[in-house]
């Protein structure tokens, strides 16, 4: 969105669309992807845009591609993403598991759509366990950020750049169709000019310094041991840095749901609803994923005996919550698979239920 | 007492992009030989410095291990996607992938393929040796019809297994190639034919004409359990009357069509 004013406008926008905007605000001026429901508005708004601000857009010929493209981008020093949905972040499992190995930084937004196999396009939280868990082969995780609003969408897939090259990791975005093909008022300042970004590990040529290598072979002996406990040093720094949780309702609550993207929206509406009737229900959303916020679960759980997690999947982050739950807490779960939504009524009878 | 040498003049000397060490290669092995005719070729342009080499998994791993040049290394078969994305970001610098034929003709086909077939500004040195050499010797889409491999211990059948790829005339046959050409390094007479060749696919990128790529015959008498020697004989009888040495598409304008 070619915006000339000077001040932020509050703007009607797309989910998707907020996304991609997003990145050219971070400076992102390389995209590599292949069309795949329900994100195909991330592409299709950046194969027009790019070229206007100097920036590549290339189509590549599979997931398997565009993730590898982004690879050799992110290795040459530049901002650079890519987006996809269940089955085309399948195929990125062996590049993000690459990235994190040769500790480069990317941004893959995660649209998701209803599995296993071909699924559906319906909303769904079914990728929760793939992306924190990290997905690919060997012992690394992801940096996952979910946003809950088209707002977010466009301001935390900022954070994902600056955190991706703060901690040189991959950085997923994970959203789904409903906020991803949602409309909201969002507001957007003039695209600034990408910022020169400081770094040296780079492939640029080896002219006036020793040459640079990135890699992920360590073959030598102990070698790949040093380098996973390098990798755990990283994932803590960044779990005591960078957690994020939003609180909502928590001052009075007697009653905990933890929920996270577009299912903590609908979540906030069963709770107005159980607060008319004097149930004092709070919020806790989760914004990154990995990091889980698990100190935060462990202090609120401390003196708040009952947690509902609510999830669109057959319940994966109610793990997270139990491993992370104070010992004098019960955990209970609700959750909607495969497409199912849960209506504020029938989230506000699981709190009556639970309560 | 041996005589004092006298005072002679260089006329020869180790390229300065390839680092002083020994290679891990096998002897008989050819991808010394091409890592050589790189780093010549490179030293040559006075490109060096401003190189980014992208090493495919297989024997060609270690490219960064012999090359004083900044080097990525490539998931397994994907190298030309990693190429496509530093080539795109640093259009300025010199962009070369090294693979094997696992790596290029099998995995890596789809990448390789279509970063051709885009016409990506890049060069492709790619090693034929006729199967996997690091993970043992086992049966590659190059692999000649009657070879015995590990996986393929009575010989490739085309029943079953297919023919062998000839990778040079099939990427020639796309309209993004500015130049494809195999050659060999078994003979001298050969030697010289494949340095024309490498500085002729660098030369079409600094050109910016478009994906340049040069298959290079090469023995692994390890896995062929032959010696040296010997091995250079096979690659001459029984892989240069399948995959013929020669230029299939060499391009004079950037703008094919």
């Amino acid at each position: 969105m070619s915006d000339t004013t000077q001040q932020p406008q509050r703007q009607m926008m797309k989910g998707n669309v907020a996304i991609a905007e997003g990145a050219l605000h971070a400076g992102c001026r390389y995209y590599f992807g292949y069309p795949i429901t329900p994100q195909n508005d991330i592409p299709e708004y950046l194969s027009a845009e790019l070229p206007k601000c100097g920036g590549t857009f290339v189509q590549a010929e599979s997931e398997i591609a565009s993730i590898n493209m982004v690879l050799g981008a992110s290795a040459a020093g530049a901002r650079c993403m890519t987006s996809s949905s269940g089955p085309g972040i399948s195929l990125m499992q062996e590049g993000i598991s690459y990235l994190a190995g040769s500790e480069l930084p990317a941004v893959i937004v995660y649209v998701s759509r209803i599995g296993p196999g071909l699924g559906g396009i319906a909303p769904t939280q079914g990728d929760y366990k793939q992306v924190t868990s990290g997905g690919g082969h060997g012992d690394y995780y992801s940096i996952v950020l979910a946003p809950s609003s088209v707002q977010e969408m466009f301001s935390l897939v900022q954070t994902c750049f600056d955190l991706a090259d703060k901690y040189r990791n991959p950085a997923i975005l994970l959203t789904d169709a409903i906020l991803g093909q949602m409309k909201e008022p969002v507001i957007v300042g003039p695209r600034p000019e990408p910022k020169a970004q400081d770094k040296p590990w780079a492939l640029t040529g080896n002219q006036g310094r020793s040459k640079n290598l990135i890699k992920s072979l360590f073959l030598g002996d102990g070698e790949m041991e040093v380098q996973n406990w390098k990798l755990v040093e990283k994932y803590n720094r960044l779990k005591a840095e960078d957690t994020m949780a939003e609180e909502l309702w928590m001052d009075d609550a007697e009653f905990i749901i933890v929920a996270f993207g577009s299912c903590s929206r609908m979540v906030e509406s069963s709770i107005r609803l159980a607060r008319a009737q004097g149930l004092k229900v709070g919020l806790i959303r989760p914004i990154t994923l990995f990091p889980f916020p698990e100190k935060l679960i462990y202090e609120r759980t401390a003196s708040i005996a009952k947690v509902l997690v609510v999830e669109m999947n057959t319940g994966q982050m109610v793990k997270d919550v139990k491993v992370n739950t104070h010992k004098n807490a019960d955990v209970f779960f609700y959750g909607r698979p495969g497409g199912g939504m849960p209506t504020p009524e029938d989230i506000l009878e699981k709190i009556k239920e639970f309560y | 007492m041996a005589k004092p040498a006298e005072k002679m003049d260089a006329v020869f000397q180790r390229p300065e992009t390839l680092i002083d060490t020994n290679f891990h290669f096998c002897p008989g092995c050819n991808h010394g030989n091409v890592h050589k005719l790189v780093a010549e070729t490179l030293d040559e342009y006075g490109v060096a410095g401003k190189t980014i080499g992208v090493a495919g998994v297989g024997c060609c791993v270690f490219l960064y291990n012999y090359l004083n040049i900044d080097v990525l290394e490539a998931p397994h078969g994907r190298a030309c996607a990693e190429a496509t994305g530093v080539k795109r970001v640093h259009k300025d610098k010199i962009v070369f992938t090294y693979q094997g034929d696992g790596d290029l003709a099998a995995i890596g086909m789809a990448e390789t393929v279509h970063a051709a077939n885009r016409g990506e500004n890049f060069t492709v040195i790619f090693v034929n040796n006729s199967l996997y050499g690091m993970t043992g010797g086992q049966m590659a889409p190059t692999t000649l019809l009657g070879q015995k491999t590990t996986t393929s211990p009575y010989g490739r059948s085309h029943e079953g297994d297919g023919y062998p790829i000839r990778m040079a005339e099939m990427l020639a046959t796309l309209e993004g190639p500015s130049f494809v050409a195999r050659v060999a390094c078994d003979t001298p007479a050969h030697i010289v034919k494949a340095r024309q060749a490498i500085r002729k696919a660098f030369k079409m990128q600094i050109d910016n004409m478009g994906f340049s790529f040069v298959e290079i015959l090469s023995a692994c008498p390890t896995n062929w359990r032959l010696d040296a020697l010997t091995s250079q004989k096979k690659l001459q009888e029984e892989m240069v009357p399948y995959f013929p040495l020669g230029i299939f598409k060499e391009r004079s304008t950037a703008d094919y069509l």
